[in-house]
């Protein structure tokens, strides 16, 4: 049942109307609408019992054990939320003066300096409100540095192919063309192809390290000389910053950008969908390039820096500073952290993931890169369970939904095929990823004996598998009532 | 370790099942000399009892504010239920609805949102949202380009947010796309359409425009039809409950009627100002630029018994399928935001949004009045305003603002710097959330400050 099902006109949620209506008089009648828009028109426990119902449709990390690859669906401290959601800090207007917001400013500096100790950046800015908005500001940054210097044939970003697919679609929103190198069969970038890739023409690498196939790139420093000596930029994909944290900084690997997804690593949440934030670090030389506005101290006075203090400044971003309440639950998560704490992040995100492995391997599934250590995850493959009985890593995860558990991610990266890129983080307890490996056996077992069983999953979720097909051919994005 | 479960006995186990002697040994990939020491800037944690204390005073010092200030974030009433129901489990610590089945709630959610934007811009379609107004507007202006054989050309009004067109420069500019400054007349605030613009692909129309005055959308989406360029209108969704919608724009010369594109900041729907964020910037465009529209969308279909239910839909368009090629490089929408918003208009229904609508207005012009009644306070165009109005001060616009602070009122904002042909300007808004006792405290102030300073004037100006 749709909110509009709910709608009876004339009912209203009178509490929430303001006392009286203003006049609109003085305003041309052709500018003013004729007819009222078509909203809702429903009680206050309308809405209330309606939405309640339908988070209840949701899986979600406070409900399961979410253990999709690449997402680093971690436990997100409730503390975050409503400290950030202190009434003062929601009621400040983003173009108060710094003055006004001493409190937040001096958060958000330190939020600043912790990234930057953490990745081992010159400089960030917290602009950018995604992860794909952050490589945005990379690139554009890489782009204008090499624009400074009079560099204009270096046009072309190069990225491995089992890259996120916004790496790519990042560099041509920046003007760039792409170039993609293959990887070796342990899982790593090809360097014998890398050496053959760069050249004039590079502008910059793009990298995530641990790759998206949940292993450390051990020739990084190999990596890191072959794209500087051609006069290319290294970026850092800090999507699986979570297996790193502490233990290794992208700035002492020798990146010159990197981008953060704190709704990843610092634990600010999914949201169904967002709102995310990606901040930026940057090193020495892209430092007059950063997007604005950071913040900076002045002996203890914090104010928003703006285009006369970076004139060379890729520019902003957004129309005011980022996801601040966003980067506000990060900074309480990592007050909650503290150093000792993120060196722990990545201690037992990568516990856990070699032990989910390690259980995995044992019940008899087949590693993706067997040979190698995961990092914070780790891929198997279903090629052989597909070949011998035809259910796919598609028909596997839907069926763990109806055990309980978010399916891990598939078909992603695209180089292994039937693959499940799992990764448990560090907040699961050994209990929780046995039951996961309990499930994992018990439908392959379904598999082996009723395939058809696995093919038809799920069962028990508010809808079975969807018609995605008649979702995009016959396009219903907007509900209109029959005549 | 905050919100790690482990005890040691799990540990040595876990290790064991791996076959490894430490946690330390899991790191042996990674070369040696990179290993990081420990890390210097960041202090010890802290319990969460500590953490509040903190954010507590922290807050206290930042305190609440009798606030003027809109410019494109705008402070309106929010029901207490919409973020105790958005900050549920359920919706706040979802992943993105990719496995349709586990993710109903937000899915059927993001399809009522697109349907309320749907009808509130009268375009055919919505996405599920963007990153803000000024992001947007950046799509608009590349789903433009794209849908236009010839012109890589924008004509964007000095009209627009002065921050919304460095976004839009800064999201455009290595693509070839050359943006064109239209004027605004001195006299009315609204922008002047050019003899001769050349080729261009669209014009950004916005309603109300960022001095608060209304723009003439009607000739002015018409004029960008007959040009042959997409009409982008830039709206405030509260205003949009009075306002002719986007979609009935035009229509008077030709036959096409409305405007192709419809964006806009979703804050005034039930985000709160919060410095910035999170926010959410709204999409509608017409049927015939579906595949043009960037970010995610959330379609109606059916399940294998055929039970309706909702999905991701058009995948085509986006990053994770045609990589290089996609309409964006955005994998995400807004959801939590865009969850507040659904909430935020089903409680509001018509009549509240129209009354949110007509009292911000009301009051505005309430406060216009006062204000120009006291003398050096002018109004700088003379044309109707929606919720925001420019006044000319004959004072250092800077100085009576921060007077005005000194006494908790946040007295607008100072655009003498982005427009210095208007003098000493400033913006000053007004919503429902105003009594009109606040609207006394603001104008006795500005009167007794205005009046203090021209019978004794600060040093500066003696000279």
């Amino acid at each position: 049942m749709l909110i509009f099902d709910h709608s009876h006109p004339g009912r209203t949620a009178a509490a929430q109307l303001p006392a009286a209506s203003g006049s609109l008089d003085d305003l041309p009648a052709a500018l003013k609408r004729k007819d009222a828009p078509a909203l809702p028109e429903v009680s206050e426990l309308d809405v209330v019992r309606h939405y309640t119902r339908l988070s209840q449709l949701n899986f979600s990390i406070d409900t399961q054990f979410y253990p999709l690859g690449s997402c680093t669906m971690k436990y997100n401290p409730r503390a975050c939320n409503s400290l950030a959601m202190l009434p003062q800090f929601l009621a400040r207007h983003p173009a108060s003066p710094d003055e006004t917001g001493q409190g937040f400013l001096a958060s958000m500096f330190e939020l600043q300096e912790m990234l930057k100790d953490v990745t081992g950046m010159a400089g960030v800015s917290m602009a950018p409100m995604a992860g794909a908005h952050g490589e945005f500001a990379g690139v554009a940054m890489i782009r204008a540095y090499h624009d400074a210097r009079g560099d204009t044939a270096r046009r072309e970003i190069i990225v491995p192919d089992a890259a996120h697919g916004t790496n790519p679609a990042t560099a041509t929103m920046c003007g760039y063309t792409v170039k993609e190198i293959p990887t070796d069969a342990t899982g790593s970038v090809d360097l014998a192809a890398l050496k053959a890739a760069v050249g004039p023409h590079t502008a910059g690498l793009m990298l995530t390290n641990p790759s998206t196939l949940g292993v450390f790139e051990k020739t990084i420093a190999d990596i890191q000389k072959i794209v500087h000596d051609a006069g290319g930029l290294l970026y850092y994909d800090g999507a699986n910053l979570n297996a790193i944290l502490g233990k290794v900084r992208p700035g002492d690997m020798g990146f010159d950008v990197i981008h953060m997804n704190l709704h990843k690593t610092f634990s600010t949440p999914h949201g169904g969908g967002g709102p995310g934030a990606g901040p930026v670090g940057v090193s020495t030389r892209l430092l007059p390039f950063m997007p604005i506005p950071l913040v900076l101290n002045e002996n203890g006075f914090y104010r928003l820096a703006t285009e006369a203090d970076l004139p060379q400044s890729i520019g902003r971003m957004s129309a005011n500073m980022g996801n601040a309440g966003v980067l506000m639950r990060a900074y309480i998560y990592a007050r909650l952290l503290g150093g000792e704490g993120m060196h722990r992040v990545a201690e037992y995100a990568t516990l856990n993931a070699n032990y989910l492995m390690a259980k995995l391997r044992e019940a008899g599934f087949d590693l993706a890169y067997p040979s190698r250590r995961a990092s914070h995850e780790f891929i198997v493959t279903l090629k052989k369970l597909k070949d011998a009985t035809g259910v796919s890593a598609m028909d596997f995860a839907k069926r763990l939904l109806d055990y309980g558990y978010h399916a891990p991610t598939t078909y992603f990266p695209m180089l292994v095929p039937e693959c499940l890129l799992i990764e448990p983080t560090e907040t699961e307890s050994r209990e929780t990823l046995d039951g996961f490996v309990a499930a994992m056996k018990a439908i392959k077992h379904e598999a082996e004996t009723t395939p058809d069983l696995v093919k038809g999953a799920p069962y028990s979720l508010p809808v079975r598998r969807l018609d995605d097909v008649k979702a995009a051919r016959e396009l219903d994005l907007a509900y209109k009532p029959a005549a | 370790m905050p919100f790690i479960p482990h005890t040691e006995e799990d540990v040595s186990a876990m290790l064991g099942a791996i076959g490894a002697a430490s946690i330390e040994t899991l790191f042996d990939e990674i070369p040696p000399a990179l290993k990081t020491g420990k890390l210097k800037d960041v202090p010890d944690g802290l319990p969460e009892m500590a953490v509040a204390r903190l954010m507590q005073e922290r807050a206290s010092a930042d305190g609440f504010w009798s606030n003027f200030i809109g410019a494109g974030v705008y402070e309106h009433h929010i029901p207490a239920a919409i973020w105790q129901i958005t900050t549920r489990g359920e919706f706040y610590t979802a992943y993105t609805p990719y496995q349709a089945e586990a993710s109903q709630g937000t899915l059927q959610l993001i399809y009522e949102y697109q349907t309320m934007m749907t009808r509130l811009t009268g375009l055919d379609v919505s996405n599920a949202s963007l990153y803000d107004g000024a992001s947007a507007l950046a799509e608009a202006v590349l789903m433009a380009v794209r849908s236009h054989k010839t012109s890589r050309r924008v004509l964007v009004p000095k009209t627009v947010h002065p921050i919304y067109r460095r976004v839009v420069n800064t999201t455009v500019r290595n693509q070839g796309i050359e943006l064109v400054e239209l004027d605004y007349d001195a006299a009315t605030g609204q922008t002047v359409l050019p003899a001769d613009p050349g080729s261009f692909a669209g014009l950004v129309i916005p309603q109300p425009n960022f001095f608060g005055v209304l723009e003439d959308v009607h000739a002015m989406a018409d004029w960008s039809h007959d040009k042959g360029a997409l009409a982008i209108a830039l709206v405030n969704p509260t205003t949009l409950a009075v306002l002719e919608a986007p979609g009935k724009w035009g229509g008077q010369n030709n036959q096409i009627v409305g405007a192709d594109i419809a964006v806009g900041e979703g804050q005034p729907l039930g985000a709160p100002m919060a410095s910035g964020g999170p926010y959410f910037g709204f999409m509608c465009c017409r049927q015939d630029f579906v595949r043009q529209m960037p970010g995610r969308v959330v379609g109606r279909t059916v399940d294998l018994d055929g039970k309706p239910g909702f999905t991701l839909t058009l995948q085509a368009r986006e990053q994770h399928i045609r990589r290089s090629k996609a309409t964006s490089n955005i994998c995400t929408n807004q959801g939590l935001v865009v969850t507040a918003a659904t909430q935020y208009m089903a409680l509001l229904g018509p009549q509240g949004l129209a009354k949110v609508a007509s009292n911000s207005h009301a009051g505005t012009v309430a406060l216009a009045e006062k204000l120009t009644a006291i003398p050096g306070v002018t109004r700088a165009f003379a044309n109707p305003f929606f919720h925001e109005v420019v006044l000319k001060l004959n004072d250092n616009a800077k100085d009576v603002l921060r007077a005005l602070r000194a006494q908790g009122i946040l007295g607008g904002l100072d655009i003498s710097g982005w427009y210095p042909e208007l003098g000493q300007a400033i913006l000053v808004c007004v919503t429902e959330t105003k009594t009109a006792a606040d609207l006394d405290h603001y104008a006795q102030h500005l009167e007794r400050i205005l009046s203090k300073r021209r019978e004794a004037p600060p040093c500066a100006y003696k000279s």
